[in-house]
């Protein structure tokens, strides 16, 4: 579990790039609304657990909230479309709406997908 | 969520037993609080639905719909929930704050919940199918949360900008509609006005209970705001469009009082003031809450005349709210103690009020609610308007019409008697008043000056008086030190009237007539 917090100088940083580019220390926090067992809930569920395990195994925190068990999160963390997946971490914080079928775009929002061209 | 037992639109069962469409029953409502706004829609908005609020940008949507809520949690204890998708909820505490309402103060009781809704397309990736579950949850809690009877959506087309599935937002907005009915919430949804359309979306379509359109225009340099009620199904309403007014009171709609025709009639009497002119009027002067137009050109006494009715108030011990728009209270003071009428120990006494303001310094609805505010506070039982023409100062003439016909109405609501004057152009027909608001007054008194042979001779006479015996006779009268007087009529032998020196001409050749009646006061 690597120390986000800690700042380190642009070289520092290019080479930490590089580390997390081999997947040693970059990791993922993620959280899924769903609203009960909708088959829409579901199927985000299963999309993102298939997703999760093909691409960041060992490098994810994946939480889940029902909001029909806690209904006062929706308006805390502002949710309003159902299911939504944030990505807490890497920043920034982002947000994926809809069932996550379409895993291309479910990749990029995570930036799960290292583009050939980086550095 | 087993426990969660959510009624899918159990088709709320609209026919009795008998397989038949209940009775018609009167709507119930939800009264919003503000002034006029209940009046025009006898009593509210429709209790239990949503009411569509549409108008362009700053027509003022988003302040009456807090106020709903405001007035809601604070006079019938109905606590509510704002949800904004527009402004922030340190916006929405900043502007209401001009209004003189604390929503922190409210929130912090929970008779309010702000909730800021923020939707960003840009910030927001879509992968795959969606609904607004969320939205339902997240409201349905702050429903519960502070038992709110009342909603407010504004406004909630901006779910249309963020989400990109047009089609999906409009069913799930139908959803959401059918919804709110079922937690039996009084809702108000927002919709910005599009060129032609109503709202951006069409909302208007989801919404069959009651649609109300806002509208800022310039006029005559002058900002103007209107409402009207499109539909309101089940209830009566008038479709005319009404002048509203925001200001540190919060809105009021005009008219403050709705124009119905219930007022009672009343049959004591009340003295013009001028015994001869009482005399007139079967020697009993006006009904009480009768509405008196007094019109003439310039200086044909109208403003004498409506002193002298001052007068008689405050002599019976009457408040009079005396408004002028062309003197200041001194000027008048001191004009009618030139032909003996004292109005000083009357103010000191505070049974006279004189409120002298320029027209032109307020916009006409503002003047509106300005004489509504004092008449209400005071409770005058007579009340002048001096002169009422100058009203066309700041309206067209229809508008100054409507808003002449509410403030007659609104006395006579509360058995006040009225005069108005009315300035008549020179050259025109002398029985034309330029407002035609004739046909509101209960009577009319014109005041004429004859020129002929040299001379300038005033002269009255009574156009109508709604069930009273009236004079037909075109009198001559005079300024005296001690008021108006009214001098009797000389006939010459063909019949005709004389008057002026005619009229002392015609009485030194008659000396038969009767010398105790020439001068009655």
């Amino acid at each position: 579990m690597p120390k986000s917090g800690k700042r380190l100088p642009a070289t520092r940083r290019r080479a930490a790039v590089g580390e997390m580019k081999n997947g040693a220390r970059r990791t993922w926090r993620l959280r899924l609304y769903v609203a009960g067992q909708t088959p829409k809930s579901i199927t985000a569920l299963a999309n993102l657990k298939r997703l999760c395990e093909s691409h960041l195994a060992g490098r994810y925190r994946l939480e889940v909230v029902d909001l029909v068990k806690q209904p006062h999160l929706a308006r805390r963390d502002d949710i309003v479309v159902i299911p939504t997946l944030v990505r807490q971490l890497p920043p920034p914080i982002r947000q994926i709406i809809g069932d996550l079928s379409n895993v291309e775009r479910v990749l990029v929002g995570l930036d799960v997908r290292p583009r050939d061209d980086e550095e | 969520m087993a426990t969660t037992v959510r009624r899918r639109k159990g088709a709320p069962t609209k026919r009795a037993g008998n397989g038949r469409p209940p009775a018609r029953r009167p709507l119930a409502k939800a009264p919003t609080g503000i002034p006029g706004l209940d009046e025009i829609t006898n009593g509210g908005l429709p209790r239990g639905r949503p009411t569509l609020v549409c108008g362009g940008a700053g027509c003022g949507k988003t302040l009456l719909a807090m106020e709903f809520l405001v007035r809601g949690a604070l006079e019938y204890d109905e606590p509510g929930v704002f949800m904004s998708f527009e402004e922030t909820t340190d916006d929405l505490v900043e502007n209401a704050q001009s209004l003189g309402f604390d929503l922190r103060r409210l929130s912090a009781r929970r008779r309010l919940l702000l909730d800021y809704v923020h939707l960003e397309r840009d910030k927001l990736a879509e992968s795959g199918e969606y609904d607004l579950e969320g939205l339902f949850i997240r409201l349905g809690h702050a429903i519960e949360t502070i038992h709110a009877k009342r909603v407010v959506l504004d406004t909630i087309e901006l779910l249309f900008s963020g989400l990109s599935d047009t089609l999906l937002v409009r069913a799930e907005l139908a959803r959401l509609f059918r919804w709110l009915k079922t937690k039996r919430v009084t809702a108000i949804v927002t919709g910005e006005r599009d060129g032609e359309h109503l709202t951006r979306h069409s909302l208007e379509e989801y919404v069959s209970d009651c649609v109300i359109l806002l509208d800022q225009r310039v006029m005559d340099q002058s900002a103007t705001r209107r409402l009207r009620i499109l539909k309101y199904r089940g209830s009566a309403h008038g479709g005319n469009e009404m002048p509203f007014l925001i200001d540190d009171h919060g809105v009021s709609v005009l008219p403050i009082t709705s124009l119905g025709l219930a007022h009672q009639a009343s049959s004591a009497h009340l003295s013009t003031g001028v015994a001869g002119l009482d005399a007139m009027f079967g020697k009993k002067g006006f009904f009480r809450g009768n509405s008196v137009l007094v019109s003439g050109t310039a200086g044909t006494g109208k403003s004498s005349l409506a002193s002298h009715f001052a007068e008689a108030a405050c002599r019976r011990g009457e408040r009079c709210l005396y408004f002028a728009f062309e003197e200041s209270a001194s000027q008048i003071s001191r004009n009618m103690g030139s032909i003996g009428i004292d109005l000083e120990p009357w103010a000191r006494r505070d049974l006279l009020r004189v409120h002298a303001q320029r027209p032109t310094a307020l916009g006409l609805e503002a003047h509106l609610v300005a004489m509504h505010r004092l008449i209400e506070d005071w409770k005058p039982r007579v009340v002048v308007v001096d002169p009422v023409t100058n009203m066309i100062a700041v309206g067209s003439e229809t508008e100054v019409k409507a808003m002449l016909a509410r403030l007659i109405d609104f006395m006579k609501l509360r058995q006040i008697t009225a005069l108005f004057t009315s300035l008549t152009e020179g050259g025109g027909a002398a029985e034309r008043t330029d407002l035609g608001v004739s046909s509101l007054m209960d009577v009319w008194m014109l005041l004429g000056n004859r020129e002929a042979n040299g001379e300038r001779n005033r002269t009255i006479q009574i156009v109508k008086a709604r069930g009273m015996a009236h004079s037909n006779q075109v009198r001559e009268f005079v300024m005296t030190d001690r008021g108006v007087m009214l001098l009797d009529i000389s006939r010459r032998a063909d019949g005709s009237v004389a008057i002026g020196s005619a009229r002392d001409a015609q009485e030194r050749q008659t000396p038969a007539g009767d010398p105790k009646a020439r001068r009655r006061g």
